[in-house]
C-alpha cells in the first residue's frame, strides 16, 4: 500500500464527502420529501425538522390519491409492474437477439458487417421525437399501438444497440484461439459458442443487461406517445401527480422512491460488473 | 490406409480477396509420411502460421487442397479433421484446471475414467507439470501454461498433431530435455507431428525434415543436414545456420590459369582451376558475377590468405567468434580454440573451394555446393 501523510487522507476524505454530498442530495431530499405533506414540502425555507407521514405511500399502494379537491383514482402499482413488464422483457428480448449477434460481429467479418453493426448503433442516434410520429402512424395501422409488444418492440431501439456493442467488445477481448482450441477437441461451434464465449464473456453480458435495463426503465417518450395509461410505465405514470388542485410533491417523491429501488438495488448488486462493463468492453475499439 | 499423412497441393492463402488481398502463401505443395516429424521453419510473416492454421480449419484455404490421412479435409469443420493443435498463445481454457484441460478432449472422446487419468499422468510425468495438475491456467507461469498447453495436443490420438512454437516460453535447460522427451515420445508412438518454429536449434534438434519458408514461398523441405549442407538458395543457406553463412557477390574471372573470384575492395579470391570439380567450373566459367556463400567455421586464418580487418572478437566459452572488415563487407569466422586478437588487428583469411557455396546471382538458386553442382 503506498504510503499517504494524514493530511493528504484528511484532504482526499474532504474531496470524497464533497462529491457523495453533492450526488447524494437530490436523493437523500426527494426521499426526505416522500415522508412529508405538500404542505411541509412547500415551507420556506426548508425545514429538516418535520413530522414523517406514510400518507404518500400508502395513497400509491391502495392507488386512492386524496387532494384538495377530492378524491383520485391512480394506478401507480399497475404503472409499476408494467415498468417491470417492459424492462424485463426487453431486455429478455435484447439479449437473446443481441448476443449471438454481437458475437457474430465480433468472430465473423463478413461484407458489410460493420455497417451493420453502425446502422444498429445508429438507432441511438435519431432523436426519439423525430421517429415516433411515422412509428405513431406505422403502429396504428399495424394494431400495435398501446400493447405490450409494441412496446417491447420499440424498446429494442434502446436495449439492442447497446446490449450489441458492449458484449462485442467483449467477445472481441476473448483470444480466438481458446475457440479454436475448443472447436479442434472435438466440439462444434455452437458448442464452442454456450461453453466458452459466453461464460467467458458473463461480466459483459451481465453489464450490458444491466445498463440496458436502467435506460429500458428510464424510458418516457416512446410509452408516454405509444401506450395509454393502463400500459404506461411508472415515468409516465408520474405525470398523474399533477392535478389540477396542484402538484402533489410528496406522492411523487414516493413514487420516484418505490420506482428507482429496483434498479436501484440492481446497480448496487451489479455495480462491479457495471464498472467492467463500461470500462473493458465499450472502450474497445 | 495411405502412406502419406498429409498432402498439401497447391496451396494458395489470401487474406481478402483471392488474387487481390495479402498472399500469405504461395502454391505450397508438400507431403508427409506418417511417422514424420516437420518443423515449418521461417521468420515471421513467412506463412507458416498460416499454413498450420489451414490444416487445422481456422483459416479457409484460397485455392488448393489438404489431405490428412488420405482424406481431403480443406473444407471440413476443425473438428471434422481428427487433428490436434497445440496453440502458441496457449490457450488454456481458464475455468479448467490444468488436468481438466488435458483430459477435455479425451472425455469429449468418451474414454473411461481409468484411461483419462492414466493418459494424465504419463503425459504429466513427460512435460514435468504433474506438481500443477489441479491448479488454474491463471496461477500458473507462462512455461506451464505452455506445457500444459502442449500436453492438452500430445495426449490426443490424432493423424496429425501440430505444434506451433511449442517451446518458445520454456527455460533453456528444460528446453533440452524436453525435446528429447517430446521426440521420443512422438516416435514411440507413431505419431506425425508438424510444428512451426522460429528457432532453428529447435527444428534441428526435433524434425526429420525441415520445410523452410520465406514470403509465403516454400525454400527447401529437406532434412536439416542436406539444409545446412546444400541449401537450395541464398535464403535458406543464410537463414539457417549460426551464426549465418557469410556472402559476398563476386565476379568471375580467369587469370593465369587460375579462376579469381573478384570481391570489392579490389580483393580476389583465386583458386587452381583443378580445385574445383568439371561440371562446377564450366558452371563458374558460364557465368560473370555470382554469390558466394562460406559458413563461419568454414573461414580459415592463414598466411597467404586475403587482407581482413578484425572489427569484432568475442569468446563463448567453447568457441570464438570473430568479426572482420573484408571486400566491403563483413565476415563472421569461427575458431574452437580461445584465439586473441585485438580490435583492428590485420589478418589474412583463405577459403577452401570445397567449403564454397556458389548461387546465382540474379535469382539466388543455388549452383553448387563445394565440389558438386546443386
Amino acid at each position: 500500500m503506498e504510503h499517504t501523510s494524514l493530511l493528504e487522507r484528511i484532504l482526499r476524505g474532504a474531496a470524497l464527502t464533497l462529491v457523495v454530498i453533492f450526488f447524494m442530495f437530490p436523493i437523500a431530499w426527494i426521499f426526505m420529501m416522500s415522508f412529508q405533506t405538500n404542505e411541509t414540502i412547500l415551507r420556506i425555507p426548508p425545514q429538516l425538522i418535520f413530522e414523517p407521514t406514510l400518507a404518500n405511500y400508502t395513497a400509491l399502494i391502495t392507488g386512492k390519491l386524496v387532494t384538495a379537491a377530492g378524491t383520485l383514482d391512480i394506478a401507480f402499482m399497475r404503472n409499476l409492474w408494467n415498468s417491470v413488464f417492459l424492462s424485463v422483457t426487453s431486455v429478455a428480448v435484447s439479449l437473446l437477439l443481441g448476443v449471438p449477434a454481437a458475437y457474430a460481429f465480433a468472430r465473423h467479418k463478413f461484407r458489410g458487417s460493420e455497417d451493420i453493426a453502425f446502422t444498429l448503433l445508429s438507432f441511438r442516434f435519431a432523436p426519439a421525437l423525430l421517429v415516433l410520429l411515422p412509428l405513431t402512424l406505422y403502429f396504428q395501422k399495424l394494431g400495435l399501438a398501446n400493447t405490450y409488444i409494441g412496446l417491447i418492440w420499440v424498446y429494442q431501439l434502446i436495449c439492442l444497440p447497446l446490449i450489441l456493442w458492449i458484449v462485442r467488445g467483449y467477445f472481441e477481448d476473448i483470444p480466438a484461439d481458446i475457440e479454436y482450441a475448443y472447436r479442434i477437441g472435438g466440439h462444434s461451434w455452437f458448442a464452442t459458442f454456450r461453453k466458452i464465449a459466453l461464460p467467458l464473456a458473463g461480466p459483459g453480458i451481465a453489464a450490458a443487461g444491466l445498463l440496458a435495463f436502467i435506460f429500458a426503465w428510464n424510458n418516457f417518450v416512446f410509452a408516454l406517445v405509444l401506450a395509454s395509461a393502463d400500459k404506461q410505465p411508472v415515468t409516465v405514470g408520474a405525470l398523474a401527480f399533477i392535478t389540477s388542485s396542484g402538484i402533489q410533491y410528496g406522492q411523487i417523491s414516493a413514487a420516484i422512491v418505490l420506482s428507482i429501488t429496483p434498479t436501484l438495488a440492481l446497480a448496487l448488486y451489479a455495480q462491479r460488473y457495471l464498472v467492467e462493463g463500461l470500462s473493458l468492453g465499450a472502450v474497445k475499439g | 490406409m495411405s502412406a502419406s499423412a498429409l498432402t498439401i497441393s497447391g496451396v494458395d492463402k489470401f487474406y481478402g480477396p483471392i488474387d487481390r488481398g495479402v498472399h500469405a502463401v504461395k502454391q505450397l505443395t508438400m507431403e508427409i509420411a506418417r511417422g514424420e516429424i516437420v518443423a515449418l521453419l521461417g521468420s515471421s510473416g513467412c506463412g507458416k502460421t498460416s499454413t498450420l492454421r489451414m490444416i487445422a480449419g481456422f483459416e479457409e484455404v484460397s485455392r488448393g487442397e489438404i489431405a490428412v490421412a488420405g482424406r481431403k479435409v480443406h473444407t471440413l469443420a476443425p473438428v471434422k479433421r481428427n487433428v490436434a493443435m497445440a496453440f502458441e498463445g496457449y490457450s488454456l481454457y481458464p475455468p479448467l484446471t490444468v488436468r481438466e484441460n488435458m483430459a477435455f478432449a479425451l472425455k469429449a472422446a468418451r474414454l473411461s475414467k481409468s484411461d483419462v487419468d492414466a493418459k494424465v499422468a504419463s503425459i504429466a510425468k513427460l512435460l514435468e507439470i504433474e506438481d500443477i495438475l489441479e491448479r488454474y491456467p491463471s496461477s500458473i507461469s507462462g512455461g506451464q501454461q505452455q506445457r500444459a498447453s502442449l500436453g492438452r495436443a500430445l495426449i490426443r490420438e490424432a493423424d496429425l498433431h501440430l505444434l506451433d512454437e511449442p517451446m518458445g516460453q520454456l527455460e533453456p535447460q528444460l528446453r533440452a530435455v524436453l525435446r528429447g522427451r517430446i521426440k521420443h515420445f512422438i516416435k514411440e508412438r507413431g505419431l506425425t507431428a508438424i510444428l512451426v518454429t522460429h528457432d532453428q536449434t529447435e527444428a534441428n534438434a526435433l524434425a526429420d525434415r525441415i520445410a523452410v519458408m520465406e514470403g509465403g514461398v516454400l525454400q527447401q523441405f529437406d532434412t536439416p543436414d542436406m539444409i545446412k549442407r546444400r541449401p537450395a538458395n541464398l535464403f535458406t543457406g543464410t537463414f539457417v545456420g549460426e551464426p549465418p553463412m557469410n556472402v559476398f557477390e563476386a565476379f568471375v574471372g580467369t587469370t593465369a590459369g587460375k579462376i579469381s573470384l573478384k570481391l570489392p575492395d579490389g580483393l580476389s579470391l583465386d583458386y587452381d582451376k583443378d580445385a574445383f570439380s568439371g561440371p562446377v567450373r564450366d558452371q563458374l566459367l558460364a557465368r560473370e558475377r555470382v554469390v558466394i556463400g562460406v559458413r563461419p567455421y568454414a573461414v580459415r586464418r592463414s598466411k597467404d590468405g586475403v587482407p581482413a580487418t578484425v572489427s569484432a572478437n568475442q569468446w563463448l566459452g567453447d568457441q570464438t567468434h570473430i568479426a572482420a572488415d573484408f571486400a566491403g563487407g563483413s565476415l563472421v569466422l569461427v575458431e574452437h580454440d580461445r584465439t586473441r586478437l585485438e580490435l583492428g588487428a590485420p589478418i589474412k583469411v583463405s577459403i577452401d573451394p570445397k567449403n564454397l557455396h556458389v548461387f546465382d546471382q540474379a535469382d539466388g538458386k543455388a549452383i553448387s555446393h563445394g565440389m558438386e553442382l546443386a
